[in-house]
């Protein structure tokens, strides 16, 4: 560049000018000395918020299920009467309704999660790969609403028809498993609300087992596949062993958000304050359900105390849980950079 | 071993090949079945819900059951708003809280508890947000209202964006940081126009991925904002929302309810996942 600039062209004097200093040598002080410490405050502060919206959501469940936590006591746990005409609350009905459905979830989500891990880490080809695993993270996009009015209007009828009906003249007489699948098959309840939340926690479930596959070290595959293993008995016996406790952390995880999916569950799971039968084609409540449908209308005093009860149980259930998936996938993370 | 003869070992690494062969059909299986929901799920929305979306869709108001015409105008504005404004003011909380954990608390004590706390926050059921809004704002205010639905939106905004605001920040090398010090710069200035700026794509993706989140979000806003069948633009009064109204409209038996309803999920679906495509373009692109 400096090639192509004209040559100087300034007088004699001009130059001298120039070479004096202009103005005053640039100061030591600092320029806004205040200004590190208030932005550190500012983020401490917003730091110190989140914990405080913890503690905040905590005490305001307390206070508003204090009511029903005086009138009641522990006993609200395990006793199913739902009456707000007589003022009589128990939530046995709504927490069996949540455990249900997340283990159904579960039981399908798990199973289904580590087959497409699986796939993503040891048989897919490269090129694949990165289309397949938004697909899956995508699924989890969708809003919960839409699982809900799909699993509602298209998915329950067909599951009614295709899946209910064949297995009720199946089991029809078998002691157990015939009283599992009594009951109206209409495509609500607990075993609809179970499917669907299953296909919403397979994207949790997966990424993560996905993740930890990863950070597996070659070195200890190689050496399996090197003696001789199949492709399965490297996962199974090397891979799955090193990553455990990713993985039930990567399950507790999903589990947290079934327990905790509202809308999905309020479509499908028929809203039905009944524990008569245990059959998993019956309509049936959960806490979520129970909130969205029944807080906005409750009256103020023990109905909407008993609510918030719920609420503050939901809560308790779900920090647990989170909280050891959150354990466990850091012990992993301590051996090897694993995302949780 | 001694006694395994050769004819027993070829049996066994047949039967090792089945199981091998049975877990990799398997395992294919699961991803199809995967991929099957989200191309059936989004069949469906584009079957159902393009047939029920019209111009009248986005300029009319939520109609009474029954109706000739109607659409979901005031839903889409109420949606929107509180949307963008809970975006507005969750995210710069978000990213300060972000700024404290990658940049000053990477081992401190608070810094530890608040990375805890805010995983748990992450994924905490949403309806109880809205039980903690209602309780500390419904009550007090004696009314459902837009406001409240704008704060436990961005309650839900501010664990997103603190998550992608850390992880971004600790991916800037610390090459870079340690020049700016060198030069004599302060703190706050080598994480506003260093660390920030260089990690802007990643903490702006996050932004968007908290966006597409709270677009979906029903159940904080069920007894906030509530509902409304008109037309306001009064945050304190109760504000209509996408969501809460394709609520109302599909548990309805009314058929052009649930035609709106399926418009309305329509919607939401694109502009969710076009949102989220959005965020991962942007990320790719710096990345």
């Amino acid at each position: 560049m400096a090639a192509i600039l004209p040559p100087p062209t300034m007088t004699e004097p001009d130059r001298l000018d120039k070479a004096r200093p202009q103005g005053e040598p640039p100061s030591r002080k600092r320029v806004m000395p205040w200004a590190d410490a208030v932005f550190a405050l500012s983020t401490a502060g917003a730091a110190w918020l989140t914990l405080a919206l913890l503690l905040g959501i905590l005490a305001s469940l307390v206070v508003g299920a204090a009511p029903a936590l005086r009138e009641f006591g522990l006993a609200f746990l395990w006793t199913s009467d739902w009456d707000p005409v007589q003022q009589k609350f128990g939530g046995l009905v709504m927490i069996y309704g949540t455990l249900m459905t997340s283990f159904i979830a579960l039981l399908i989500a798990v199973p289904v999660s580590f087959g497409i891990a699986f796939f993503l880490t040891e048989l897919s080809p490269n090129w694949l790969r990165r289309p397949l695993g938004i697909a899956i993270e995508l699924l989890a996009a969708v809003p919960s609403i839409v699982y809900g009015m799909w699993g509602l209007l298209v998915f329950g009828p067909l599951l009614a028809t295709y899946v209910q009906q064949p297995l009720q003249s199946l089991f029809a007489g078998v002691p157990y498993l015939g009283a599992l699948v009594s009951g109206p098959p209409v495509g609500i309840g607990i075993l609809s609300a179970g499917i669907i939340l299953a296909i919403m926690v397979i994207p949790f479930i997966a990424s993560v087992m996905r993740d930890v596959f990863e950070v597996t070290p070659p070195m200890l595959k190689e050496s399996a596949y090197g003696l001789g293993s199949t492709t399965w008995e490297v996962v199974w016996k090397v891979v799955l062993p090193y990553t455990k406790t990713g993985v039930v952390g990567g399950v507790m995880l999903g589990l947290g958000r079934a327990l905790g999916e509202t809308m999905a569950v309020t479509f499908v799971i028929g809203n039905m304050n009944q524990l008569n039968s245990l059959s998993v084609f019956e309509a049936a409540n959960s806490i979520t359900s129970a909130l969205a449908n029944e807080f906005a209308e409750a009256g103020e005093g023990l109905h909407q105390a008993s609510l918030i009860y719920l609420g503050l149980v939901l809560f308790f259930i779900t920090f647990v849980v989170l909280a050891c998936s959150k354990v466990l996938l850091s012990r992993l993370k301590k051996n090897e950079g694993a995302r949780s | 071993m001694s006694v395994t003869t050769a004819d027993s070992r070829l049996k066994m690494h047949a039967k090792r090949k089945r199981i091998n062969a049975l877990a990799l059909t398997l395992s294919l299986a699961a991803m199809a079945f995967g991929v099957f929901w989200l191309i059936w799920i989004l069949f469906e929305t584009v079957r159902l819900g393009l047939g029920g979306l019209n111009w009248a869709t986005f300029t009319e108001m939520t109609p009474p059951p029954q109706a000739e015409v109607g659409g979901l105008a005031n839903a889409i504005f109420g949606s929107a708003l509180m949307v963008g404004m809970a975006t507005f003011i969750g995210a710069p909380i978000g990213i300060l809280a972000g700024v404290h954990l990658a940049e000053y608390g990477q081992k401190t004590r608070l810094g530890a508890t608040v990375r805890f706390i805010n995983d748990i926050l992450l994924s905490a059921p949403s309806i109880v947000v809205g039980l903690f809004v209602y309780s500390v704002v419904v009550t007090r205010m004696k009314q459902f209202s837009g406001f409240a639905g704008v704060l436990a939106l961005a309650l839900i905004v501010i664990p997103v964006v603190i998550r992608t605001t850390e992880n971004m920040l600790s991916l800037v090398p610390n090459a870079l940081r340690e020049a700016a010090y060198a030069l004599g710069t302060p703190k706050w200035k080598v994480i506003l126009s260093v660390t920030l700026k260089s990690a802007r794509a990643g903490v702006l993706t996050g932004i968007l991925l908290a966006l597409a989140r709270i677009s979906g979000e029903t159940a904080p806003l069920l007894f906030t904002a509530l509902s409304n069948t008109f037309w306001t633009t009064d945050l304190g009064q109760p504000m209509a929302s996408l969501p809460v109204t394709i609520f109302k409209f599909a548990m309805s038996p009314y058929e052009n309810w649930q035609k709106l309803a399926w418009a309305g999920v329509f919607i939401i679906t694109i502009g969710v996942l076009l949102l989220n495509i959005l965020a991962r373009v942007l990320f790719k692109n710096k990345h």
